[in-house]
């Protein structure tokens, strides 16, 4: 079947939208939201769109485009370049990985497996600052922060799954 | 296999650029301060609801105790009148005494206010960007006031954005003074909300409740700027509870105090000089 130029045009539009969306949500990331004591343990959730594009369709944000959702999460964030970037990198190679086991599992392996890469990922940063300052940064804030991305990774992850099924069941 | 080398290309380009960073390459800041230039504008209109929806809230909360609110606020409003004349009596005198003594003024600070549009550091890095650049008279160095106290100085600037290091940040050193006693010491974040008190001259005394303001030694500070007030009192450590509560920043004002310059990027090393 040819497809005519619109259609096409369509479809690339809608593929580059995982792209995009993570790239939302570092920015989203980054509005004040004055509650009290939110701003130290804010949620990365930048990181759930990475593990999910990662698990169920990672044609649509290879690593190229984890790499400069990094970027720009370590450009706004005001953290050293480099960190969030290789943090992310990882994580996608690492669900790439165990992209088999992942596939149709329940939500419940999903969210747990989310857990264990955020975890990962915590500690991952809160090392490479350490590194990068020479100084240790309090791990308590660290702590509740992956808490609270944990916690709220089940809204954002139904939010694209929905996504997914939607505009994105046919591209 | 060429997926593994892809990856591997990756994460060396990222470690690159930490390296990069960390050799404190201007092209690195330059990068960041484009980026936060191209993004502030979409930051400036999303951080708009999220304060509409905070003033909402406040208001709701404001209601329920306008009573009580009114009450204490006219006990409030007594004492300061009280204050006012006070301060009065005391301007004066201070005009005729510093007539007496031929004083040499200090510079008078110009201000900038500017929204604060992005706070997101998470655990690791307590900064904030601000809606304005150098454009507007901003300058690396520069302290960062609020109606509160001192909320941190200016860590880098675009043309439409600059980068605000809170005092709470691990990288925050800001020379300081005990307002009783005068003793110096430098303020030193370390990424929680109550940063420490650290290079305080031998036998100096502090006590929890003293006020801490900035000295001003170090140059682009004005002295006398409200810090905080020492929290606690430890064997090796004081914290300090800073006034401005990084929740609350919505608008601050950059203080251009015209001393830029003095205070070049090796700020630590400078203020500890200053103590010795």
């Amino acid at each position: 079947m040819n497809l005519t130029f619109w259609q096409r045009l369509d479809l690339v539009m809608r593929g580059i939208t995982p792209f995009f969306f993570t790239l939302v949500l570092v920015v989203l990331g980054q509005v004040p939201l004055h509650i009290p004591g939110f701003a130290e343990v804010a949620p990365l959730l930048p990181l759930m769109a990475v593990y999910h594009w990662a698990i169920y369709r990672p044609d649509l944000l290879p690593a190229i485009a984890v790499f400069t959702a990094g970027l720009l999460q370590d450009a706004l964030s005001g953290m050293p370049f480099g960190i969030n970037t290789v943090v992310f990198v990882l994580v996608h190679m690492v669900v790439m990985s165990q992209q088999m086991f992942f596939m149709g599992k329940s939500f419940s392996i999903i969210w747990l497996g989310f857990s264990l890469v955020a975890a990962a990922a915590t500690v991952l940063t809160w090392l490479l600052t350490a590194l990068f300052y020479s100084a240790f940064t309090s791990p308590e804030s660290a702590f509740i922060q992956y808490l609270v991305t944990v916690g709220v990774f089940p809204l954002l992850a139904w939010l694209q799954v929905r996504w997914q099924q939607s505009v994105l069941a046919q591209v | 296999m060429a997926s593994r080398f892809g990856y591997l290309g990756l994460v060396l380009a990222a470690f690159a650029l930490m390296l990069l960073g960390k050799a404190d390459v201007e092209v690195m800041e330059k990068v960041r301060s484009t980026v936060s230039d191209t993004i502030a504008p979409v930051l400036e209109i999303l951080s708009r609801p999220a304060t509409a929806v905070d003033q909402v809230v406040d208001d709701v909360t404001q209601m329920a105790n306008l009573r009580n609110e009114n009450i204490r606020l006219r006990e409030e409003n007594q004492r300061l009148i009280e204050w006012q004349s006070a301060a009065r009596k005391l301007s004066s005198e201070n005009q005729q005494l510093k007539g007496l003594l031929n004083f040499a003024p200090g510079a008078e600070p110009g201000f900038v206010s500017g929204r604060v549009v992005a706070d997101s550091g998470g655990a690791f890095v307590h900064s904030v960007l601000v809606s304005a650049g150098a454009r507007d008279g901003v300058s690396k160095g520069q302290a960062v006031i609020t109606g509160d106290g001192l909320v941190g100085r200016v860590h880098a600037v675009g043309s439409r954005s600059a980068r605000v290091l809170l005092l709470t940040d691990l990288n925050s050193r800001i020379p300081v003074v005990v307002e009783a006693t005068r003793t110096r010491a430098i303020l030193a974040g370390d990424n929680t909300d109550r940063p420490r008190l650290v290079h305080m001259p031998p036998g100096a005394t502090v006590s929890a409740g003293d006020r801490i303001v900035t000295s001003g030694h170090g140059g682009a500070f004005p002295p006398g700027i409200p810090v905080g007030v020492v929290a606690l009192v430890g064997d090796s450590t004081i914290t300090v509870k800073p006034y401005v509560y990084r929740d609350r920043l919505e608008y601050v004002r950059v203080v251009d105090y015209g001393l830029q310059g003095i205070l070049d990027s090796n700020f630590a090393a400078e203020g500890a000089g200053v103590i010795k």
